[in-house]
C-alpha cells in the first residue's frame, strides 16, 4: 500500500486515471438523470415526487461512505504517519461535508410535500444534522493550527470520535420510531423498492461515487501541488534569511 | 515499528471503549428518543391531558370525516385506537390505511392535533404494481405499518 500512497509516484498515476475516471462520472451521469428523470416509473403513493430520491438516496450513501473512507485514511495517518493519508480525510471532509448537505437539502424539499413539514427532530434527520456537523468540525479543526500535521491529527481524533454516529444514522429507523421511512434498498429480506425504479437509483449511486472519485483525485493532486510550494517557498526563505544571520558571526 | 504497534493498539483499544460508552448511553436514552408514541403506548404509560406528544400509527380505513375545516380520524396500530380531531390543511399523503403521525393533547379520550404529518413506509413501486397486487390479492395493507410493535 505504501508504494501507491508515495507523492510522486501518486501524481504520475493519478494523471493517467483521472481522464478515465472524469469521463466515466460525466457519463453515468447522463445516463443516471436520464433514466431516472424520464425512464423510471411515478410512485404509486408519491407520484413524481418521488424522483428526488434519485438525487437524496446517493447523496445520503455517499455521505455515510465518504466518512467511513475519510476516518480510515485518519486513522492510517495518525498510526503510521502517512502524509498522504492524512492529506486525503482532509480533502474528503469537504466532498463529504458537500454531500451531507445535499442530502440534507433535497431530504427537505421532499419532506415538504409528501410528509407536510420541512424539517423535524427525528432521530434519523438528527443524526444526519450531527454528521454534517461532524464534517464541519473537522474542517475547522484541520484548518486551525499553522502546521498542517498538527491540524490533521486533531481532526483526525474527531473524525474516529465521530464513526460512531454511523452506526446511529444507518440503524435510527429500526431502533426508534421515526418520521423517516425505514431502510428500502439495504434491508432484511432484500429491497422493498421495484426493479424499475431501483436500477436507476443504483446508476445514480455509480454517477455519484464516480463523481467523488474525479473531485477527491484533483483535490488531492492540488493539495500536494500547494504542499510541494509551501516546502519551496520555506526553503527559498530561508536560503534568503541565512547570509543576513551568518553576517554578525 | 514498535511505536507504530503500540499507536494501533492506543487506537484499537480506545475506539473499543468509545463503541461501548456509545452502546450505553444509547441504551439509556432507550424510550426519549422515539418521535412518537403508537396508541398502544399512550394507553399504556398513562398520558394525561398536561403533556404535548406525538401519536403515530395508521388512519383507520372508514374512520375519516370532514365537517367544513375539521377533520376526524381515528389512530391505530392494530392493537389500540384513539380518535383524532384536527382543523386545517393535511398532507398530500395523507389518506385512510396511510401511515400519520399527529402532535397535539390527549383530551377526554380525544386527540386534539395542531399538527399533522404524513408517514409513508419503505415501499416504492410504479401505479400498475400496486394494482396488479391489489387485484390478484396480494396486497397486504397491514405490511405498509407506520407503528411497528416496539
Amino acid at each position: 500500500m505504501h508504494r501507491f500512497a508515495n507523492p510522486a509516484r501518486f501524481m504520475r498515476l493519478s494523471a493517467a486515471v483521472l481522464p478515465y475516471v472524469a469521463a466515466a462520472a460525466a457519463l453515468t451521469t447522463l445516463v443516471g438523470l436520464y433514466l431516472a428523470l424520464l425512464v423510471a416509473p411515478p410512485d404509486y403513493q408519491q407520484g413524481e415526487s418521488v424522483r428526488i430520491m434519485y438525487i437524496h438516496v446517493p447523496a445520503a450513501w455517499m455521505a455515510l461512505m465518504v466518512y467511513g473512507a475519510m476516518a480510515l485514511a485518519s486513522a492510517v495517518g495518525l498510526v503510521w504517519r502517512h502524509p498522504l493519508a492524512e492529506l486525503a480525510a482532509r480533502e474528503m471532509a469537504w466532498i463529504g461535508a458537500a454531500f451531507t448537505l445535499v442530502c440534507l437539502v433535497t431530504g427537505s424539499l421532499w419532506g415538504q410535500p409528501m410528509w407536510g413539514t420541512w424539517w423535524v427532530w427525528d432521530a434519523r434527520l438528527t443524526s444526519v444534522l450531527i454528521l454534517f456537523f461532524l464534517y464541519l468540525g473537522y474542517l475547522a479543526l484541520a484548518y486551525a493550527f499553522d502546521e498542517p500535521t498538527r491540524g490533521a491529527r486533531a481532526a483526525g481524533i474527531l473524525a474516529l470520535v465521530g464513526v460512531v454516529n454511523l452506526p446511529i444514522i444507518k440503524f435510527s429507523v429500526d431502533w426508534w420510531n421515526t418520521l423517516h421511512q425505514p431502510a428500502s434498498v439495504v434491508r432484511m429480506g432484500g429491497p422493498a423498492i421495484a426493479p424499475s425504479m431501483l436500477q436507476p437509483l443504483l446508476v445514480m449511486a455509480l454517477a455519484f461515487f464516480l463523481y467523488f472519485v474525479t473531485v477527491l483525485l484533483i483535490r488531492l493532486r492540488t493539495a500536494l501541488i500547494e504542499r510541494k510550494i509551501r516546502a519551496l517557498r520555506l526553503a527559498e526563505a530561508e536560503r534568503g534569511a541565512a547570509p543576513s544571520m551568518a553576517a554578525p558571526a | 515499528m514498535t511505536r507504530k504497534r503500540r499507536r494501533l493498539y492506543v487506537l484499537l483499544a480506545a475506539m473499543a471503549c468509545l463503541g461501548v460508552a456509545t452502546a450505553l448511553v444509547l441504551s439509556a436514552f432507550d424510550d426519549s428518543l422515539v418521535f412518537f408514541y403508537s396508541p398502544s403506548d399512550v394507553v399504556e404509560k398513562h398520558i394525561g391531558p398536561d403533556r404535548r406528544i406525538r401519536i403515530g400509527g395508521l388512519v383507520e380505513p372508514g374512520s375519516l370525516s370532514r365537517q367544513g375545516t375539521t377533520v376526524d380520524f381515528r389512530v391505530t396500530d392494530g392493537a389500540h385506537t384513539i380518535p383524532v380531531t384536527y382543523q386545517g390543511a393535511l398532507p398530500d399523503l395523507f389518506r385512510e390505511g396511510q401511515g400519520v403521525v399527529a402532535e397535539g393533547r390527549l383530551e377526554q379520550g380525544v386527540f386534539r392535533a395542531t399538527t399533522v404529518l404524513a408517514k409513508h413506509d419503505e415501499k416504492y413501486m410504479p401505479p400498475e404494481v400496486a394494482d396488479a397486487l391489489k387485484r390478484s390479492g396480494h396486497w397486504n395493507p397491514e405490511a405498509s405499518g407506520a407503528a411497528r410493535p416496539q
